[in-house]
């Protein structure tokens, strides 16, 4: 479960993220939607404990980011906007340093490489050098080192950004595939993709949350590119919406149109 | 502990997958090499005039140690200040540009580990780098007659200024993105803390004679004249975890920033 509460990101005078709280259960995939700039990858990180936040905080399973950091960062797996990748190393060298690096066992380092190989379909990619890969599988191996502990919350900026519509279809399938007892956040562009996979989407716009909602929730027959683009709209006229009323108006504009 | 020696190996490793680091060894041996070859040819030239002048008392007190060893290490000391900051001016650096200093960040572990992992990968590859120069004091022990105490004394001497130096590099390097900028700062730094005591040369006083302690060469040159004082190696020592320390700090602030 990851709970953000009252999430507060300043640098200098700019607030990148204001005040934003939110929360993904186990099992749920949630989807984080926002225009470019908006704070997704800014509150990411801070969930993943890479940056702190001015004020509030992140419960990872009830561990604070904060406080109890190491604890907390040993559930999780993220997979970075840009995937992490050592230029000189070999996919399996990488794959094993950062299993060992996460703290998986010694003995259980090979079965849990063997594993996200296969699931990432990398197995033919192992013995290749990670900075000669392309952008697809640049990616996978990106997603490979964010499976290879089995952690129960996954973090995942963006995962399907720079593929072929095949590799996207195959990467989707893989995190639906991950959910089950997992907790998954991932942010995206591609709204179709939030509709497919996620269970619940919350969407951001200059630092404040303007929609949190089950996808099951949303009026029937409304497109979330409808949903998304009156939702950052609003915002600005009408700060205090909650995300019902923003809903409704949604539901009620488009019917009438 | 265990974190600390993951770390340490995958560096280690890299190290000899890298260019760089190649460089800088051969550049280090083969200038090394032509100082050697200059310092005998002086020492023979000089050895031929003291016979033609039929000086017995003199000659006797000419030895390899103090004409060609002790000269010797003070050069390559020199060389070490040029090619330090390029061994180490990626170490943290390049992790920045690279987006892997996300994944660090963000695995289960302590500042002081990921630190401490890339000191010791980082200071094991200079001892290597030292322990291949040994070649010079072999070469002498084969068709001469050297002390071999004075000479240990002396490559002990440059080992700790070589990890003194990958200390100072470790730190500029976790202050900047660019690997130049790392370069250069690490490189003034050590410059200064080899000329530093250059205003105290003359006078006396308290300030004086700590910009004197400061001074790198003056606890080198103890070493190399065959002098192993407890006070030199506390005073290397000391530099290295007072650079660590400031490393661990300034790593750790992405932490509060």
């Amino acid at each position: 479960m990851i709970e953000v509460r009252n999430l507060t990101k300043a640098y200098g005078s700019f607030v990148a993220v204001n005040g934003i709280s939110f929360k993904a259960e186990q099992g749920q995939i949630l989807g984080f939607l926002g225009p470019n700039g908006a704070g997704k990858t800014t509150t990411m990180r801070i969930i993943t404990g890479y940056m702190p936040a001015t004020s509030g905080t992140v419960l990872i399973n009830g561990l604070d980011i904060f406080t109890n950091s190491l604890e907390a960062r040993r559930l999780i797996g993220y997979l970075p906007e840009n995937p992490p990748l050592y230029s000189d190393m070999r996919v399996e060298g990488y794959l094993r340093f950062v299993a060992k690096l996460r703290g998986v066992k010694r003995s259980a380092v090979e079965p849990a490489l063997d594993h996200v190989l296969q699931v990432c379909g990398l197995a033919d990619m192992a013995h290749r050098i990670c900075g000669q890969l392309s952008k697809g599988y640049r990616q996978r191996v990106g997603l490979a080192q964010a499976l290879i502990h089995d952690p129960p919350v996954l973090v995942l900026d963006e995962p399907t950004i720079g593929l072929d519509p095949r590799q996207i279809h195959e990467i989707r399938e893989l995190i639906r595939g991950l959910s089950g007892q997992r907790t998954i956040v991932l942010s995206t562009h591609i709204l179709p993709e939030v509709s497919q996979i996620c269970d619940k989407v919350v969407i951001i716009n200059d630092g404040r949350i303007v929609l949190e909602e089950q996808l099951a929730q949303l009026p029937a027959g409304t497109s979330l590119e409808d949903v998304f683009l009156n939702a950052i709209a609003k915002e600005g006229h009408l700060p205090g919406a909650s995300a019902e009323e923003t809903l409704e108006e949604v539901g009620a504009g488009h019917a009438s149109s | 502990m265990r974190n600390t020696l993951v770390i340490a190996g995958k560096e280690l490793q890299g190290y000899f997958v890298q260019p760089v680091a190649y460089v800088v060894l051969t550049v280090f041996l083969l200038l090394g090499g032509w100082f050697f070859f200059a310092l005998l040819r002086q020492f023979d030239e000089m050895i031929q005039l003291v016979q033609m002048m039929g000086n017995a008392q003199t000659l006797e007190q000419m030895n390899l140690n103090t004409r060609v060893i002790d000269p010797l290490l003070h050069d390559l000391s020199i060389v070490l200040v040029i090619v330090m900051p390029a061994l180490t001016m990626r170490i943290f650096a390049e992790e920045k540009r690279a987006g892997t200093y996300e994944l660090l960040l963000t695995a289960p572990v302590r500042t002081g580990e990921i630190v401490a992992g890339k000191f010791i990968a980082a200071a094991t590859f200079t001892l290597i780098m030292i322990a291949l120069a040994w070649i010079f004091p072999l070469i002498l022990m084969i068709f001469g007659n050297p002390e071999v105490g004075v000479m240990f004394a002396g490559y002990l001497g440059i080992a700790l200024l070589a990890i003194t130096f990958v200390a100072v590099g470790l730190f500029t390097s976790s202050l900047t993105q660019n690997q130049i900028i790392a370069a250069i700062s690490s490189f003034g730094l050590l410059i200064l803390l080899f000329v530093i005591s250059w205003p105290a040369e003359a006078g006396g006083g308290a300030v004086w004679s700590l910009l004197k302690y400061l001074s790198l060469p003056e606890h080198f040159s103890t070493m190399t004249r065959g002098v192993i004082d407890t006070s030199d190696i506390v005073f290397f020592l000391s530099v290295i975890l007072v650079a660590l320390f400031l490393t661990q700090r300034s790593v750790e602030s992405a932490r509060w920033r």
